[in-house]
């Protein structure tokens, strides 16, 4: 199939087209972080006086240090819960036969579904009489209980497609169980669990309704929830610049994860929905 | 792997005679795998019932209650008075009407962009990674930057988009605003639709659309007549999440407009019930009917539309 020239220009356009509309957003806000305080009404796409002051500005403030190490420290241990959780299901989902199955799936699929807000009342509630309001594990628990289900179904997913025969052959071949197991099903689920671990922890990442309802001051709320908030480094400025570079700080992870894990991202998102 | 390989040969044989004596201990295998099973499942089912069920359960109790946080001591049952004051109050029907324009102007919209997107992406002959690297960014970007990023744009003095069109200030209109929420959304989310859609058209056999070119169907026809039929599933489960996902909308309109200009939708009239009016019951009441909503629409979608319900099939 040889593709002429003109539509080699098509396709080229569109492809472009698609970039560009999916960027511009980002590149604004990257745009903005790095105006000087004098310039950022010009109203400008690219600034005509780049500085570095909005980023030194809120990183000197504990307001956003101590919401990027909430972010971090949250985000980090609700998605090894949940992958952990999750991965146990899973397997139990993909390769075993037990009564309560389809009760579990259709668990998941209620949770995925279910509105937030919705929880957000009771859990207030709830985690004032507890004691864990305003705490790390007030937020990790509900993020725990929704990367759950996504965990579940993208993990079944993939075990599905795992060669589970290897691990027999193994057997046979004399390695332990436990041998058989870490040497032969551990580094193919691996990927797996990799990718389910990115999806979860850009959920939790990304979420703000919970962390500007469960927390109320500095001890566990998290960026999105914070910058939310901001009021700016002094009261006579909009935080513009600085919510902006803030934005910009924690979108980083974001692209990283994008560039290098394109592909994983892709296949982790569809397996779950399309193959059922 | 065949030095791996050549010793099972042999006990591959011998598995018809095993088969026999295994079926003797089934009911007892069967048993213990049943019980590895719900082991495995206990601790998952356990946190997602205590985030869930038991709040549900909880907000179900409260919203039969009168419940202001500034006088906690004055909680009475008072029934379903909640529900008539929420059913009765205008509020809530124009926050049910601003969250249905949302969901269905948008989704429409993304299922269009996101058809086109996923097409592009199947068929390009070149240059597919970079634009399936580009739009995973607004897929995986904090919903709460993307809407800073709109709102300033929309700024005037600050946005280049306000500045290209004269100074607009949109954010101060309710039509305009609503339509920038829809905009911010469907940057947002197009991805996602786009990304279910590419695996649904990879679903449909290139032969098909080999045979039909031949017999001399037109690319539309071809797309009507062969490609969207067979991704019916696709397209429905794509459809149910994301519809279900717009209806639930809060952090955009929080974070463009916080609901001002009479663009506040459920969810945000929940959230400013507890945590500006602090009424408990109130917001409870709110929070059920949210509930009541999703499932009324998820429903439908299952049972009228016939949208497999992923995982049913298992």
């Amino acid at each position: 199939m040889a593709t002429t020239v003109k539509q080699k220009a098509g396709w080229g356009t569109a492809n472009t087209v698609a970039v560009i509309l999916a960027l511009v957003p980002v590149l604004w806000i990257v745009s903005l972080s790095f105006k000087d305080p004098s310039t950022i009404t010009d109203a400008t796409f690219w600034p005509k006086k780049w500085t570095f002051q909005n980023y030194r500005g809120i990183f000197k403030t504990s307001e956003f240090t101590h919401a990027l190490i909430n972010s971090i420290g949250i985000a980090l241990i609700a998605t090894l819960i949940a992958v952990v959780l999750a991965s146990m299901a899973a397997y139990a989902v993909a390769r075993l036969t037990f009564p309560g199955k389809s009760v579990l799936i259709g668990m998941s699929l209620l949770i995925a579904m279910f509105p937030a807000i919705s929880l957000v009342t009771p859990l207030f509630n709830i985690e004032r009489t507890l004691g864990l309001f305003d705490t790390w594990p007030g937020l990790i628990i509900p993020y725990v209980a929704f990367g759950l289900p996504l965990g579940i179904y993208t993990l079944s997913a993939f075990f599905r497609e795992i060669p589970w025969e290897l691990e027999k052959a193994a057997k046979i071949d004399g390695a332990t169980p436990f041998q058989a197991f870490t040497r032969v099903i551990a580094p193919l689920a691996a990927p797996g669990m990799f990718t389910t671990a990115i999806l979860v922890f850009i959920f939790c990442w990304n979420d703000f309704l919970f962390a500007i309802s469960l927390t109320s001051t500095t001890n566990a709320r998290t960026v999105p929830a914070a910058i939310g908030f901001f009021t700016g480094s002094s009261q006579f400025e909009a935080p513009t610049g600085s919510i902006s570079a803030a934005a910009v700080v924690i979108t980083i992870p974001i692209i990283v994860f994008v560039l290098l894990f394109q592909r994983r991202i892709v296949a982790g998102l569809t397996s779950g929905a399309v193959k059922g | 792997m065949t030095v791996h390989a050549e010793p099972t040969t042999p006990v591959a044989t011998g598995t018809p005679a095993q088969t026999g004596h295994r079926r003797r201990h089934l009911s007892e295998g069967a048993r213990a795998e049943r019980r590895l099973g719900w082991l495995l499942c206990a601790p998952a089912v356990i946190v997602m019932i205590a985030v869930t069920a038991y709040p549900i359960a909880y907000a179900v109790y409260l919203s039969l209650e009168r419940y202001d946080l500034r006088f906690p001591k004055q909680a009475k049952f008072v029934g379903f008075s909640n529900y008539g004051a929420v059913l009765s109050s205008p509020y809530w029907w124009h926050a049910l009407l601003v969250t249905l324009i949302i969901t269905v102007v948008s989704v429409a919209i993304e299922l269009v962009l996101g058809m086109l997107l996923a097409l592009l992406m199947h068929r390009t002959p070149f240059g597919r990674g970079t634009v399936r690297t580009a739009i995973l960014v607004p897929y995986g970007i904090v919903t709460v930057v993307a809407a800073f990023s709109w709102q300033y744009a929309w700024t005037p003095s600050t946005g280049y988009l306000s500045a290209m069109l004269n100074n607009a200030a949109p954010l101060t209109h309710y039509g305009q605003a609503i339509a920038v929420i829809i905009l911010a959304e469907v940057w947002k989310t197009t991805p996602f639709m786009a990304l279910l859609l590419m695996a649904g058209l990879a679903l449909v056999p290139e032969d098909l659309q080999k045979a039909a070119k031949v017999d001399g169907a037109t690319a539309w026809q071809r797309f009507t007549r062969i490609t969207l039929p067979l991704m019916k599933p696709a397209i429905l489960v794509a459809l149910l999440f994301r519809t279900l996902d717009a209806f639930r909308i809060f952090d955009n309109i929080f974070i463009l407009t916080a609901g001002g200009n009479n663009t506040y939708s459920v969810s945000i009239l929940g959230y400013d019930n507890l945590f500006t009016a602090l009424n408990l019951g109130i917001g409870s009441a709110i929070s059920i009917l949210i509930f009541l909503c999703v499932a009324i629409i998820a429903f439908l979608f299952i049972r009228g539309f016939g949208a497999a319900a992923p995982g049913s099939s298992k």
